[in-house]
């Protein structure tokens, strides 16, 4: 019919004029403040000649230190975000009854709880855990770096990428209005012509650029550079449930860049795929974009599960208790994870059998991480307890964390699920174990590993604070979900027409305020406790009486972590070279090898992200231009052989004679 | 440190006991269903729930007691610092959940074939509700852009955003869409299932009480989904009969030209009548071949099935006739095209074989013996379900 196919200039594409939500006040306004802001974050930067340091000294850093900061940095930046997400649509269903529409327009809500589920999951909860892994993987291990710290930066450059780009969505264009898995055919040409399914497609190859090279580079590293003695079986928890993690990684993320190839050819060059003529079948597409999904619910809890480990252990005062279960237990997890994925389209008509398997199998996942769960209950058996704020979190983990298994096993169950399916019960179930299980677990990782990061402790009543605020505001965020799911209540609705149910989405805004207090304080944590350095200062590397190597060396670490790299005989390493009268080498130092900083990292990743900008709006001269640089880029950098350096013997020594005072002497 | 436990208890036990006063005002319809289907679904959630806390709440107040006893401050406490190894009590933790995984892995493999939406409803099974001589009601479902169209074969009606059905008896659903996926969901009737252009669901259920009911779609579906509901009454026969005739008494009838205006993008759509429909409009919808001239998808599929037409399919395309991206939203490229051919249908809906309602009984497979859960929960049919021969 009618086929007003827009105008699509030779220069810019489907860029216009048009493209910026002037008509928005909302989005008018967050640009405001949003341009504001970074305007006196740049004027900041420049008066105190910052840029030249932060150049030199983090963007191009090949440092996994500091690599792994740069990922936390980001990830608590989109935390922001996405936590504005979700409070607008908290305040929009809270509002929308009794005829009112609310104050979101479907236009906007529907990228919103798009964005949100895209941001939390790729942009805050991926950089959290990978920085996590980043920084405390290589000391754990002994080792001095990654085993390819170019490749390092460069994946954590190309996860930022992926981040802007859904930014630029915010005030160029728009986002997907599908869902944050986009099936087709919604998310196909015919039903999403703009440009949000794109930004959402490039910003997640872009970024799965990057945590799929990060995956590879992580599985190296724990392969090959483990410290001498330190066979598969005395490696740590953390190690191991990080390395099942990247394993998963490197096996799930190449389905996620292959669907998300295949939706992208369909929008591009008119391809079938997924349509719903031509023979195309979008259950495909479900189904594929499901084998990634499921085992990237495990790349986010696998490593947390570590984190809950080592925090157990050190501060019950204690070896973990079964050991060699948790490993078996993580390794089980990990295969499992692969056979579940079609309980999330139970109702999509899979025969009874197939509903029947997948169900079970779901189910007998919930016995290798029962199994976990009272390895932690036995390790906190004939402790002695102490409760600094990573136990905290680990307890209230332990408590939030089964009531969110409970529910996934019952929506397990395929006939139960077909009454709970997309419900807010389902809503209250991952958000039970995504809230309860991985921020819980990275806030214990953030309190736990803060000192050795940043050589002194955070604040413990800021801690206390956000603590209290997190667990309760959650309880009171997501119990009304659960409930409402049961009332019949479904997802991705912003407006009702049942009054009985305004109450309960009250309770459940009340409870994010709550939630949003608990963010403000941590933010507030961080800052008193740098103004209370001194007072909080860790002088000996080892604030927790900790048992695996990362405490070993001074914190902050030197830049080549371990002067001398150390020998293992014993799992809980450290615990162990403690109790056996380590003596903390003073001579003999010899030159270290270490990977020079490069700028290359930085410049890919700007490059694709013009190439990603340029494919979402059709300028295609600029997409050839950019992709052509990117490649010309990468065979330059192998050309450059000026990658490495010594640090002096005579260095090393004086750094260590600084630090050797503070260090731990042992008795 | 202490105030954790003693805080996260006091406030754990302080909701505990809110938590009736609160829902006793709240019509928790996922719980307590109007339909048989849903009723059994809904004691599935129970049972299901109540097995898996024989294991959470001992662990719940473990972790209490254990955090509590051996807490730092506690001198008194026993402490082992070397102590991390027990096969006992490994076994134990690795056996506990396996068994409640056995059993709720039992009761899932016969819950899921018993209560499978594809599966008429054995007459063994529901034979409190369905009587022997009726005919199941059977519903052709379609998800529209945003709105739920309803046709009645038997009566030759349609409806939109309304539906009804006589108390006891059996309603089959045939379900289907036109655009983008959706989830048909009546809660107070039956558990959910998907609404797929191009494909056809099916779901079976009945519903015991007369009484008006919500639906709506449990699948984001684009812009007017939150509008996407409609209303589903039980009725007794007579009323059910009266609301007949009411549908019949509409001056509308939707044909082909009728349906194609129909499913263009609308919100919030009021109940609509129509007194006469197409005969062969679901199967039309179901293959996509409303649109005149367009080719229908058994016909593709049977001459890709074959082989394909090879580089001589490709010229026989036509520009689809209906714009949905214009509906949707800024339409900036040229139309889809799609395959034209003289559209031929497969006969009609009503030709085509149900399943067979089948014995519960063997839910364990072919030859195999019947699980004994099955027979024990409430779940199952409580005696033999007499098979009809015909």
């Amino acid at each position: 019919m009618s086929a007003p196919s827009a105008v699509v200039s030779p220069i810019f594409g489907r860029l216009s004029l048009d493209a910026l939500p002037l008509h928005e006040p909302i989005l008018v306004t967050t640009f405001a403040a949003v341009a504001l802001g970074g305007v006196a974050l740049l004027a900041l930067l420049t008066w105190f000649r910052l840029w030249g340091y932060l150049w030199k000294e983090w963007f191009t850093s090949v440092d996994h230190k500091k690599i792994g900061i740069m990922y936390m940095v980001l990830g608590l930046v989109m935390l922001l975000r996405g936590f504005a997400d979700a409070i607008m649509m908290r305040l929009q269903q809270a509002l929308a009854f009794n005829g009112s529409e609310g104050y979101l327009n479907a236009h906007h809500y529907d990228q919103i709880f798009t964005a949100h589920g895209v941001i939390m999951i790729f942009f805050v909860a991926m950089p959290l855990v990978t920085g996590i892994m980043n920084y405390v993987v290589p000391l754990q291990i002994g080792a001095r770096d990654v085993s390819f710290p170019f490749l390092n930066n460069f994946s954590f450059w190309m996860t930022t990428a992926g981040a802007v780009l859904v930014m630029m969505s915010l005030f160029v264009g728009e986002f997907a209005r599908t869902g944050w898995l986009a099936y087709p055919p919604l998310s196909g040409l015919a039903y999403s012509p703009d440009v949000g399914v794109d930004y959402y497609i490039w910003a997640l190859q872009i970024a799965g650029v990057g945590t799929t090279l990060s995956g590879i580079n992580l599985i190296v590293t724990i392969v090959k550079l483990r410290a001498p003695g330190m066979t598969m079986m005395r490696m740590p928890v953390f190690t191991w449930t990080s390395l099942c993690t990247n394993v998963l990684i490197v096996a799930s993320f190449p389905v996620l860049t292959a669907v998300l190839t295949l939706l992208s050819l369909d929008r591009y060059v008119g391809t079938n795929f997924f349509t719903n003529d031509f023979g195309g079948n979008p259950m495909m597409y479900v189904n594929l974009i499901w084998i990634w999904g499921h085992p990237e619910v495990y790349i986010l809890i696998l490593p947390l599960f570590g984190v809950f480990s080592e925090v157990t252990s050190t501060f019950s005062g204690k070896r973990l208790f079964g050991y060699t279960s948790m490993v078996y237990a993580t390794v089980v997890i990990t295969i499992l994870s692969y056979l579940v994925w079609l309980h999330h389209f139970f109702t999509m008509g899979s025969g009874a059998s197939v509903n029947s398997f997948f169900g079970i199998t779901t189910m007998v996942i919930s016995i290798p991480t029962g199994a976990k769960l009272f390895n932690w209950l036995f390790t906190m058996y004939r402790g002695r307890i102490r409760f600094e704020l990573p136990m905290m979190w680990t307890v209230a983990f332990m408590l939030t964390f089964v009531v969110g298994g409970m529910t996934g096993v019952l929506l397990a169950v395929p006939p139960a699920d077909f009454v709970l399916h997309n419900s807010l019960f389902l809503i209250a179930h991952f958000h039970n174990v995504i809230i309860g299980g991985v921020l819980f677990g990275l806030f214990a990782a953030i309190n736990y590993w803060f000192p050795k990061a940043f050589g002194f402790k955070l604040d413990v009543f800021w801690g206390k604070v956000s603590f209290w605020c997190w667990v309760v505001g959650f309880w009171m965020a997501f119990m009304p979900l659960y409930i409402l799911g049961l009332m019949g209540v479904t997802r991705r609705m912003r407006v009702f027409d049942d009054p009985s149910l305004q109450i309960w989405f009250v309770v459940a805004g009340v409870g994010a305020v709550v939630i949003a207090i608990g963010i403000a304080a941590m933010l507030i944590q961080f800052v008193v406790s740098f103004m209370r350095r001194e007072a909080l200062r860790d002088v000996d590397g080892d604030p927790w009486n900790g048992r695996t190597l990362e405490w070993s060396t001074s914190s902050p670490p030197p830049e080549y972590n371990f002067a001398f790299t150390p020998i293992i005989h014993d799992l809980d390493a450290w615990h162990d070279m403690k109790r056996r009268g380590h003596e903390r080498p003073v001579a003999g130092f010899r030159p270290i090898h270490m990977p020079k900083n490069t700028g290359t990292g930085v410049v890919l990743s700007a490059i694709s992200l013009v190439c990603g900008f340029a494919l979402v709006w059709h300028i295609w001269w600029l997409a050839a231009l950019s992709f052509l640089a990117i490649l010309v880029t990468a065979i330059t950098h192998t050309f450059n052989y000026n990658r490495d350096f010594h640090i002096p013997a005579a260095t090393v020594a004086a750094t260590e004679s600084e630090r050797a005072p503070a260090l731990v002497a042992a008795e | 440190m202490i105030p954790l436990h003693r805080m996260g208890r006091a406030l754990r036990l302080s909701a505990l006991l809110a938590l009736p006063a609160l829902l006793g005002g709240c019509n928790l319809v996922v719980l307590s269903p109007s339909g048989e289907v849903a009723r059994r679904q809904s004691d599935l959630v129970m049972i299901s729930t109540a097995l898996m806390l024989i294991i959470i709440v001992p662990v719940m107040a473990l972790t209490i007691f254990f955090a509590w006893r051996y807490r730092a401050a506690n001198k008194e406490a026993a402490y082992e610092p070397e102590w991390s190894h027990s096969t006992g009590l490994e076994l134990v933790i690795w056996a506990a959940p396996l068994i409640i995984i056995i059993c709720l892995g039992a009761l899932t493999w016969a819950a899921t074939h018993l209560l499978d939406p594809f599966r008429p409803l054995a007459r063994g099974a529901v034979e409190r509700t369905v009587a022997e001589a009726e005919r199941p009601l059977e519903v052709n479902v379609v998800a529209l852009d945003w709105k739920w169209l309803f046709i009645l074969p038997e009566y030759g009606i349609a409806t939109v955003n309304d539906l009804a059905a006589p108390v006891g008896r059996e309603i089959r659903f045939r379900i289907s869409a036109s655009s983008v996926m959706n989830s048909f969901y009546i809660p107070a009737l039956a558990g959910q299932i998907y609404a797929m252009p191009g494909m056809e669901t099916k779901l079976h259920a009945v519903i015991d009480q007369p009484g008006d009911y919500r639906g709506l779609s449990a699948n984001y579906s684009g812009a007017g989904f939150s509008g996407m509901r409609f209303r589903f009454r039980g009725l007794s026969a007579e009323d059910f009969q009266g609301w007949v005739s009411e549908v019949r008494g509409s001056a509308q009838a939707l044909d082909r030209p009728g349906y194609l205006a129909l499913e263009r993008p609308s919100e919030n759509v009021p109940a609509r009548h129509f007194s006469r429909v197409d005969a062969d409009l679901f199967d039309a919808i179901v293959n996509m071949c409303v649109e005149p001239g367009k080719m229908c998808m058994h016909d593709m599929m049977s001459i890709d099935a074959q082989g394909g037409l090879g580089v001589a399919g490709i010229g026989n395309v036509q520009r689809l006739a209906y714009d949905r991206g214009a509906g949707r939203g800024r339409a900036l490229f040229p139309e889809r095209t799609v395959v034209s051919s003289i559209c031929t249908l497969p006969g009609p809906s009503a030709e085509r074989p149900w399943r067979e309602p089948v014995n519960p009984a063997p839910l364990a497979g072919a030859g195999l013996l019947r699980p004994l859960s099955s027979r024990l929960l409430p779940l199952a049919a409580s005696r033999p379900p007499a098979i009809p021969e015909s």
